[in-house]
């Protein structure tokens, strides 16, 4: 306790204890699964399925990683389809909410609180509320058990907290700035290409973020729903290709999970700078 | 500049293409589900109006229960949510070291796909071989295996803890950012009157973060109402039905059974309740705004 810190930053020893063991029974709740699941993954299956129950993985080994591939022959598949999936509507979700977030931050115009009350509305309504005339709408554009089946419906429910996520930075850019471009005589649009897109890059980088992390990680219910091919299917339905007639494969599942957890944990690790700044600095300014 | 009738219309060219896919993939769909709960659409190539008659059906068959057990589900959820999450930020907001480290460590639930993380806890729940039964059984709690998926009792409150597990990162760092912008000479004023920790939390902290909980509860309110992969995954509503939300229960009906008519009207009463929220929710934000709650 000999360093610098203010004195209302200093905590005695019973506080320290106190705190640390408060955050060790939050992290021990927060990682459980991911432990035992890593450690069930590392298990033969003979050892998972006998009694008492063991913790600890003995000879343990990382066969289940290589033998999923020969079990469930699409698995590169649905981890492909995901990420595609993911990517694709990202890409469509910023091509909508950019000039809408550019909208709502600069101009004032008629019915404005009006139309960004409505668009944050979306998020109300979960897929599950509107499944049943989304269903029918793809059927009759005729994209059922295609990509297009989750793509469409997936950015629509991604594009409210895009918006309000951008919109939050882009008011935090200086209004001179346009100001400046018109006055040079820039049109709107070239102010926008040129002056506002190479400022905002990270807010819409951290938008993107969030918006790739949302659609890797909430694809269940319209792959559930609107696609039956094997070959489309994203990895979160895929991997009830593990639970066979008679047993469940959970040492090869877990696996499988593992592999399906990478691209998420290797977003965190090198985006999260921005990802925790980005999100709160949109969440408390309001 | 920005006032100009020229900017309005480039201000509405801006928004029409994210407008457009919205009215085409929420909104058209919304009246349409209105529209269907008063059919008999089903699968079969003639539909017909049958005005109320969806509506009556449902509460024939016990949907009362249904619905009163959502709610519970939702307030149990988002209570322990909002409770976790809240001591969580203030144990991540502690100036000590690693703090960095936890709050990372503190968001896998929420970023890996739901599914993954919701077929772990299928695994941990499981009766014969998972961890908690397993460990529970080692420790001597129990005598024999507990299958937490097959009574409805323990499967409603196993549905519940994973929900509470992917919600509380968000929350947490949501309450995280809102005790960062708490002034700081705030506690530093009480530190100097020689208020300790613990008070300075109830006075200062607590009271600071009212507008925030309350935001962060409707959200997640919303967010829990809705929640349909964890349930459907982990027990598909049941057993017995002892998990069965409105959300399965609309989902079973219409995807299930294909009765869409039937399906869309529990969709619409779902719909109901949600906006009935979401309305109170605009009024507490409107007189957050104003200063009534401070």
């Amino acid at each position: 306790m000999k360093n610098s810190k203010p004195m209302i930053d200093r905590y005695t020893w019973y506080e320290t204890i106190g705190i640390y063991a408060g955050i060790a029974v939050l992290m021990f709740f927060v990682l459980a699964p991911f432990i035992e699941g890593f450690l069930v993954s590392l298990k033969p299956l003979a050892l998972l399925f006998s009694s008492p129950y063991s913790f600890w993985p003995e000879n343990g080994s990382f066969t289940a990683y290589f033998t999923l591939w020969d079990r469930v022959p699409m698995m590169g598949w649905y981890i492909f389809n995901s990420l595609l999936l993911a990517f694709v509507i990202t890409v469509v979700v910023m091509c909508l909410v950019v000039p809408a977030a550019y909208a709502f931050a600069r101009f004032e115009f008629p019915g404005r609180g009006a139309l960004l009350g409505a668009f944050l509305a979306v998020n109300m309504f979960s897929g599950a509320v509107l499944l049943i005339p989304l269903y029918r709408l793809m059927r009759s554009l005729g994209v059922l058990n295609t990509y297009f089946a989750m793509i469409v419906p997936g950015v629509a429910f991604l594009i409210p907290t895009a918006i309000w996520l951008l919109r939050a930075y882009m008011m935090r850019i200086p209004r001179e700035l346009d100001e400046a471009a018109w006055v040079d005589g820039a049109s709107r649009l070239y102010t926008l290409r040129r002056v506002i897109l190479p400022i905002a890059m990270p807010g819409i980088m951290v938008a993107a973020i969030a918006t790739f992390i949302g659609a890797y990680a909430q694809q269940f219910i319209f792959a559930l729903t609107f696609n039956s091919k094997t070959e489309y299917m994203p990895i979160g339905v895929g991997l009830f290709a593990f639970f066979g007639r008679q047993e469940v494969i959970w040492n090869e599942l877990m696996a499988a999970c593992f592999i399906g957890i990478t691209p998420a944990l290797l977003i965190i690790v090198f985006l999260q700078r921005y990802l925790v700044a980005g999100l709160t600095a949109g969440a408390v300014k309001q | 500049m920005s006032r100009s009738k020229g900017a309005s219309l480039f201000a509405f060219c801006l928004l029409l293409p994210a407008l457009l896919y919205i009215t085409g993939i929420v909104a058209y769909p919304l009246v349409e589900t209105v529209n269907l709960s008063f059919t008999d659409a089903a699968l079969k190539p003639v539909t017909k109006w049958v005005g109320w008659a969806n509506y009556e059906k449902i509460f024939n068959v016990n949907f009362s229960t249904i619905i009163v057990r959502t709610f519970i589900w939702t307030f149990f959820s988002v209570a322990i949510k909002m409770i976790i999450g809240v001591c969580a930020a203030v144990l991540l907001n502690a100036a000590l070291p690693g703090r960095a480290l936890f709050r990372i460590l503190l968001m896998p639930p929420w970023i890996v796909p739901m599914a993954i993380g919701i077929f772990m806890w299928g695994w941990m729940y499981n009766g014969q071989f998972g961890m908690i039964s397993g460990l529970l059984q080692n420790f001597g709690i129990t005598d024999g295996p507990v299958a937490f998926l097959g009574y409805g009792r323990s499967a409603f409150w196993a549905t519940i803890i994973t929900d509470v597990w992917i919600g509380v990162p968000l929350v947490t760092i949501y309450m995280l950012a809102a005790i960062q912008s708490i002034p700081k000479d705030l506690y530093e004023a009480a530190w100097t009157d020689g208020a300790g920790r613990f008070y300075r939390f109830r006075r200062i902290t607590l009271p600071m973060i009212v507008p925030a909980l309350i935001t962060m509860s409707m959200l997640s309110l919303i967010a829990t109402f809705n929640s349909f992969d964890i349930i459907w995954i982990l027990t598909r509503g049941g057993p017995s039905g002892e998990t069965t939300t409105m959300i399965i229960d609309t989902y079973k009906t219409a995807i299930g059974s294909y009765k869409y008519g039937e399906g869309a009207a529990r969709a619409v009463l779902i719909c109901l309740f949600l906006s009935v929220f979401c309305f109170f929710y605009f009024r507490t934000v409107s007189r957050i705004s104003s200063g009534d709650i401070r």
